[in-house]
């Protein structure tokens, strides 16, 4: 196990207020459709960043923020300007113009890299290992001077998602109708997209240029699975990024250590994080996790396996004399050519009371029953009212039928008995039960 | 025949260039040599329009007239090539509030996380202004607003799990709360259910009666004279324009259809005609 220091404590706090200031931001450009611009925006900064490097030779919060907000400007107005004057999509001219202005930026840096201490694998990984390094004294506390920018930046983010909040939601869901309010909508988009390039910047340190796209979109992502209102929306967001940050720091150091290795990138792991919790959200979210969708087919499907058998035995129990032996399961599966389907949907129908296991076999309880005419009802009143009305008749009016007895209730039985002039027998002359 | 109707869009057309100010002012929108174009092509040419006002009109066309183009152009959305367009004599920057707004229900994001409620209060927001919360006056207000469209029961609903018809209904509630004189609906009939379909339609019978003006893009030419009292048909030029008792004749479907007005559109127009019909909101008046 590893100790741990301030250092360490340092390096969460610094992650988890860089990847929140990110997240806050990045649940607009979800919810905008618009997560390539986080990537485009992270992507070009770079030039920003290095021709501010090489004019003041210095690695100053101040002049790298201006110089990404600037390129930041740039950027948007030129995917903007792209898309509407040359007809290609969204995505293609954001493609077209950060891979350009990235590539520029790497070369800057080459360049520059010969003249200031300036490394490019830190601008694209981050060293946030390395910022406890370099504090600031704060009311007399040492500080690391990258939680004081990040800090400073997810206030900021705060203020005017706070501020703006109606304005970020109306223009985000309907810009037309926002225009017409007299809201902005292009004003809002240029101040989003600056907002997320200084937010860039300020996460680079600790997170890199790459690694921060995970933490723009990722838990916006994940939080918009999680529910339907927009405020819970944004503060699940902000929590899922802290998460990912401690989990991903703590998992850096502690995780390559089982297996032998000495501990790893803290902000590679919290990429990674961010991801695994996207993935856990993405599976067992309540309503649109993959689990719940899942576990709603099943439960459909065992319900018309069940309807099945209750159907076959109110048949059988129709046709059979006195005396005939009761059905057994295999009956069933034959019948349905299904296996565990049947055995489970027998499960469930005993343990509901509706079939009783008797010597050999499975015979309908008073309830089974009245639920077995109900779905045999259904059955020879569609069948009747298909061919009668409708003029499908014999070979292919069983299928329909079928599929339409399991979602059909009495009322609409009521209705279709009227519809079809009240048959006493479906086409096949078998008697239509009455309503129980 | 033609030479007559030739006539009279010049002569519509004259009237809109011969407003006075004072006209003008009385009109809840007046639209003066508009031309609207996309990458150099023209979509609307030369429009020119003027609309009464308490009367509901409905905009018909073939696809790609130009109908929902000519809202949005008012509306002030799309880059205007030409004209001018006033609204009650002044540019609609400076008469924001006075117009209502319903866009086709395509053009957002349904599956947005808000609420039906959230979405009427949006009606709200140019009146609340910048930097001010919704209050739970303004809450209170968009529940009333779904109340007159029978949605107030879904009013927690999200957006997404309400049918199309309740969606439509949802974004008329908003319009209502934008409590305007003149409102532009874009196609609110489109694809839903009966229910709906009437509800727009008694919706729409009370604005009138309050004096309100209704620009009404509509694709069912069988519905028009019973739902509408004015018609403007468009095919990027303005065809004809007036009350439908005059205008609405098989004559200018025919221009403005050209070989696009099927047989089956023929037959619905025969239909439209039928005296068994309802009257409806026909109305008089000259234009």
């Amino acid at each position: 196990m590893m100790e741990w220091t301030s250092f360490d404590t340092w390096i969460v706090v610094t992650g988890m207020l860089s990847a929140m200031a990110c997240a806050l931001l990045g649940n607009y450009l979800v919810l905008r459709r618009m997560s390539m611009m986080g990537d485009a925006i992270s992507h070009a900064v770079l030039p920003g960043l290095a021709i501010a490097f090489i004019v003041t030779g210095s690695r100053g919060s101040l002049p790298m923020l201006v110089g990404a907000i600037l390129i930041g400007i740039v950027t948007a107005f030129l995917v903007q300007g792209i898309f509407r004057l040359s007809g290609l999509d969204r995505g293609a001219s954001m493609g077209v113009i950060f891979t350009t202005l990235f590539a520029l930026g790497l070369i800057l840096i080459r360049q520059a890299a010969d003249h200031v201490d300036l490394d490019p694998s830190c601008v694209l990984y981050g060293a946030i290992e390395l910022t406890p390094l370099d504090t600031y004294l704060v009311g007399g506390f040492e500080i690391p001077q990258a939680a004081v920018t990040n800090g400073a930046m997810l206030l900021f983010n705060l203020l005017f998602v706070v501020a703006f909040y109606k304005e970020l939601k109306i223009t985000s869901f309907d810009p037309a109708l926002a225009t017409t309010l007299g809201i902005n909508a292009d004003l809002l988009h240029y101040v989003l997209m600056t907002l997320v390039a200084a937010t860039t910047i300020a996460a680079f340190e600790s997170v890199g240029s790459i690694l921060v796209i995970a933490m723009l979109i990722v838990p916006g992502a994940a939080a918009h699975l999680l529910t339907d209102r927009l405020g819970v929306m944004l503060g699940l967001s902000l929590v899922f990024a802290a998460l990912a940050a401690l989990l991903g720091h703590v998992g850096a150091i502690t995780v390559p250590t089982w297996f032998g290795f000495r501990d790893t990138s803290t902000a590679g792991m919290m990429a990674v994080m961010t991801g695994v919790l996207f993935l856990l959200v993405f599976l067992f979210a309540p309503r649109y996790g993959v689990l719940s969708r899942v576990i709603q087919q099943a439960r459909l499907a065992l319900k018309i396996v069940g309807d099945d058998i209750l159907g076959l035995l109110y048949r059988f129990q129709e046709m059979a004399a006195t005396g005939t032996a009761p059905m057994h399961a295999g009956d069933f599966r034959e019948a349905l050519k299904q296996n565990w389907p049947v055995r489970m949907a027998l499960w469930r129908l005993s343990r509901r009371r509706w079939v009783r296991r008797v010597e050999n076999g499975f015979i309908l309880t008073d309830e089974g029953l009245r639920q077995g005419r109900g779905i045999i009802r259904s059955h020879r009143l569609w069948e009747s009212f298909l061919c009668g009305k409708m003029g499908y008749c014999e070979t292919d009016v069983h299928t329909p039928a079928h599929h339409l007895e399991h979602f059909t209730d009495e009322k609409m039985q009521s209705r279709l008995e009227d519809a079809a002039d009240r048959p006493g027998q479906d086409p096949h002359q078998r008697a239509i039960p009455p309503a129980s | 025949m033609a030479a007559q109707a030739q006539a009279n869009r010049q002569s519509s057309s004259a009237r809109v260039h011969a407003l006075t100010e004072d006209q003008r002012r009385r009109l809840p929108l007046a639209i003066q040599d508009l031309t609207v174009a996309y990458h150099r092509k023209p979509v609307l040419w030369d429009v020119d329009l003027a609309i009464p006002e308490g009367r509901l009109i409905a905009v018909v066309g073939p696809n790609g007239a130009g109908k929902s183009t000519l809202i949005k152009a008012a509306l002030g959305l799309i880059p205007r090539a030409s004209g001018r367009v006033t609204i009650y004599g002044q540019p609609y920057e400076k008469q924001r509030r006075l117009v209502g707004y319903v866009p086709q229900r395509e053009s957002v994001d349904w599956d947005f996380p808000v609420n039906a409620l959230d979405v009427v209060a949006m009606g709200l927001y140019g009146r609340i202004g910048w930097f001010r919360p919704v209050a739970r006056a303004h809450r209170r207000r968009a529940l009333e607003e779904l109340e007159k469209v029978g949605m107030a029961p879904y009013a927690q609903r999200q957006i997404s799990q309400l049918s199309g018809g309740q969606q439509q209904r949802v974004f008329l509630a908003r319009a209502l709360a934008q409590d305007a004189d003149l409102y532009f609906m874009d196609e609110p009939f489109a694809g839903v259910d009966v229910a709906t379909e009437r509800a727009i339609i008694a919706l729409l019978k009370e604005l009138k009666a309050a004096g309100k003006t209704c620009v009404v893009v509509h694709h069912d030419l069988q519905t028009v004279p019973t739902y509408f009292d004015h018609v403007v048909l468009l095919n990027m030029r303005v065809v004809e324009a007036g009350p439908v008792d005059t205008v609405f004749t098989e004559e200018n479907l025919k221009k403005t259809y050209g070989g696009k007005l099927t047989l089956l559109s023929q037959a619905l127009f025969e239909y439209s005609k039928d005296p068994r019909l309802p009257s409806g909101t026909r109305g008089g008046g000259a234009l």
